[in-house]
């Protein structure tokens, strides 16, 4: 079986980010923008993971990291979901361009 | 000395008056608040002359024991372990001399005022001041130590300005009030630098430890005492003391607002500005007298801002026409007087055994002299309600009608012009002969003053009472304006028979100097008397004529010697222009256009960058992106 090198997954893992990034700057439904976020995350994911087996198979730091990641990521949904929610019930929308109280 | 209690009487029951007065006299007892104010001034007399009594006869076997005593000393204000200011009563001749005189001078006036003041509209606020300020004058008389004097002192100014000012409806007097008080404070800047001066050398406020200091300090030939300018620190303190002194006392060329100060009503100038507080300035020194006779330098600036201030008043006198600005400046020529005694320690030869002859005589002048200004004083009050003018030329002839006046008003000329044995003689002998064992050039100036002093007095006395036949009958006067009049003439006449100088001296041994000294003086005030008696007996063109001889000097006396355009010239020229209008143009471009210049230019900073608050979640995520990404181009590619 052919070994995939590493800086393809690299690529994979950078246009990921980009897209995360895009994702997190054009879109106005923060729904979405949560998912960017989330691109983000899985991206600095596959970069651990894929630095753990290219460079360092002995050792499991960059699993256990991913792994750590993962959950938090999961936490910070919910609770960016429960802020989407509360914003959508103070303002009846979800649009980031709606919420700006706290302009000048 | 168990007095403490009388003392603490003298000193309170004025002030008790005051508040008395102050707080209930315009509503409630309003016609009795002269009656109010005499009596417990005539009790707090009563208690002055029983201690004063107490302290001059009590120990008259053993003069030695007539020491200092410090009653009462609390601690007033403390800040921290060495430095405190006390408030203390310090007892020793000179302040129980004064007691003396100012209680009874303040009775009298007192008295006085029940038959002039009445009917005036603030009669019980009248009484109000002149209670605080007989209060201010014994503190200040009797205060243990410098600061609490400073405290007094500007009291004693503060009543002086409210009764110069008493008539307030009349704008020339509120300009002499504000006057008085503004040349005065000024002064009072040198007093209260000169205190900080002293006190700071000797690490003490008090009166006693203030001399036992510094005059260990200057002597001691261990260490060399700090120098400023040529003088030591300690000359320094004690010339802005003296300033001080000089601006309450209206020595020369503080001297400008005397005169104006004749405002205020006659009894409060026969009070205030001739017998009590304008002599604080001589009391003052005379009370740090040990440190003003340590060095030379002081002495001299002593001596000749007296000497001058004595002169330049007398001839300025000459020449007045309203009669208590010829009382005013005869004021401040006696004051010269007592000043210019006090500078002669210093120059007497060493071979002299006793150079304090000019301490007594300047105490015992300031004694005297209390009497027979109030006397003078008052004479031209009940002179001007008569007429109802202060100007000589509207009197003339009045000795028919105020019989009383005429006899009082010529023993106390004949005293102020030392003609034997009348008081001011005895006084006066014993500043000249100080001057005359220190100076002669002094003495040269202090016996022409002396003549001149005969001269105006005497002028001032046939102009208002011959000069024009004698006409009317005599005119009724109360009985509460006379007593006051026969007492102080009784005092004006035999108070140079106290012996003085036992009473002063600790142990002292000083000779009675009446002798061949006494002839030139007695002479020349016979001299100028007779000249004023040529000119001013009889209405003649003769006084015209001798102004005319004597034109420029005249004139220039006329106008005070162009001191007041001088000051005039001054302050609105040169301080205003030079020093008003810079500080003023720097207030407002520079220190308010700073101020100004940082709100305008953060306004517009924060108007410039207020766009970067958008409010929108993706500006600042955009923010953030570039700044992390502008972070780490820094640490990977520039910074390593």
């Amino acid at each position: 079986m052919p070994v995939i090198p590493l800086h393809y997954i690299l690529f994979l893992s950078t246009a990921l980010f980009f897209i995360g990034m895009y994702g997190l700057f054009t879109r106005r439904n923060m729904i979405t923008m949560l998912m960017s976020v989330e691109l983000i995350l899985n991206s600095v994911n596959i970069n651990f993971v894929a630095f753990n087996k290219y460079l360092y198979p002995e050792n499991l730091e960059g699993l256990f990291f991913s792994l750590f990641i993962i959950a938090i990521a999961a936490a910070e949904a919910a609770v960016a979901i429960a802020i989407i929610i509360n914003l959508y019930r103070n303002i009846r929308s979800v649009d980031v361009e709606a919420a700006d109280d706290m302009k000048f | 000395m168990p007095n403490t209690a009388y003392i603490l009487l003298i000193l309170l029951l004025p002030l008790f008056g005051f508040v008395l007065l102050g707080l209930f006299g315009r509503r409630y007892i309003r016609g009795f608040s002269g009656v109010i104010g005499a009596a417990l001034l005539f009790v707090s007399t009563l208690c002055a002359l029983y201690v004063a009594y107490n302290y001059f006869s009590g120990n008259a076997g053993m003069p030695a024991l007539r020491r200092t005593y410090t009653l009462f000393g609390a601690t007033w204000l403390s800040f921290g372990r060495d430095l405190s200011i006390d408030m203390g009563i310090l007892i020793d001749p000179i302040s129980a001399m004064m007691i003396v005189v100012v209680t009874v001078i303040s009775l009298m006036v007192h008295v006085f005022s029940l038959g002039y003041m009445k009917g005036e509209e603030r009669y019980s606020t009248y009484y109000a001041f002149l209670g605080l300020f007989t209060f201010s004058m014994l503190g200040l008389v009797l205060s243990s130590n410098i600061f609490e004097t400073y405290i007094f002192w500007e009291l004693v100014g503060v009543s002086s300005f409210l009764l110069i000012g008493f008539y307030y409806d009349r704008p020339t007097a509120v300009a002499a009030a504000k006057k008085a008080f503004i040349v005065t404070r000024f002064a009072d800047l040198g007093f209260l630098i000169g205190i900080l001066i002293l006190s700071f050398q000797a690490q003490t406020l008090d009166f006693g430890w203030l001399i036992n200091n510094l005059s260990s300090f200057e002597h001691s030939p261990f260490n060399e005492p700090p120098v400023f300018l040529g003088l030591p620190l300690v000359d320094w303190g004690l010339i802005l003391v003296f300033i001080g002194g000089a601006g309450k006392s209206a020595l020369f060329p503080l001297h400008i607002w005397l005169p104006d100060a004749m405002e205020g009503p006659t009894p409060v100038s026969a009070l205030i500005h001739a017998a009590t507080m304008v002599v604080a300035g001589v009391y003052l020194v005379a009370r740090l007298y040990p440190l003003y006779t340590l060095t030379r330098d002081v002495q001299q600036v002593v001596l000749y801002v007296g000497a001058i201030s004595a002169l330049l008043a007398a001839i300025i006198a000459c020449t007045q026409t309203d009669i208590k600005r010829v009382l005013a400046y005869s004021t401040m020529s006696q004051i010269g007087y007592m000043m210019f005694a006090l500078g002669t320690y210093r120059l007497f030869p060493p071979s002299l055994v006793d150079p304090k002859i000019g301490f007594i005589g300047s105490m015992f002048h300031l004694f005297t002299h209390a009497f027979f200004k109030a006397l003078l004083f008052l004479c031209a009050g009940v002179i001007i309600h008569l007429v109802h003018s202060n100007e000589m030329k509207d009197m003339g002839g009045l000795r028919k009608r105020l019989p009383l006046a005429h006899i009082c008003f010529l023993i106390a000329c004949l005293a102020i012009s030392g003609i034997p044995p009348f008081s001011g003689f005895f006084s006066k002998e014993d500043i000249l002969s100080a001057a005359w064992r220190a100076d002669k050039f002094i003495y040269a100036i202090a016996l022409f003053t002396s003549g001149l002093t005969a001269f105006y007095m005497f002028r001032l006395y046939f102009s208002v009472f011959w000069n024009k036949p004698a006409t009317g009958h005599p005119h009724a006067q109360p009985l509460v304006e006379s007593i006051p009049l026969v007492i102080l003439a009784i005092g004006a006449a035999f108070a140079g028979l106290i012996p003085f100088s036992h009473l002063l001296i600790v142990g002292g041994h000083v000779h009675s100097t009446i002798g061949r000294n006494a002839v030139p003086p007695v002479l020349i005030a016979l001299l100028g008397i007779g000249i004023a008696a040529w000119l001013y007996y009889k209405q003649s063109d003769r006084p015209q004529k001798a102004a005319a001889a004597f034109r420029g000097l005249y004139t220039a006396a006329y106008h005070k010697f162009y001191i007041d355009e001088l000051y005039l010239f001054v302050t609105k020229k040169i301080i205003f222009n030079c020093i008003g209008r810079p500080a003023a143009w720097i207030d407002r471009n520079i220190v308010d256009g700073l101020m100004n210049g940082l709100a305008v230019a953060t306004a517009r900073i924060s108007a410039t960058i207020k766009g970067i608050q958008s409010g929108k979640v993706q500006d600042y995520a955009w923010f953030f992106f570039v700044g992390i990404a502008g972070l780490a181009i820094l640490f990977i590619y520039i910074v390593r």
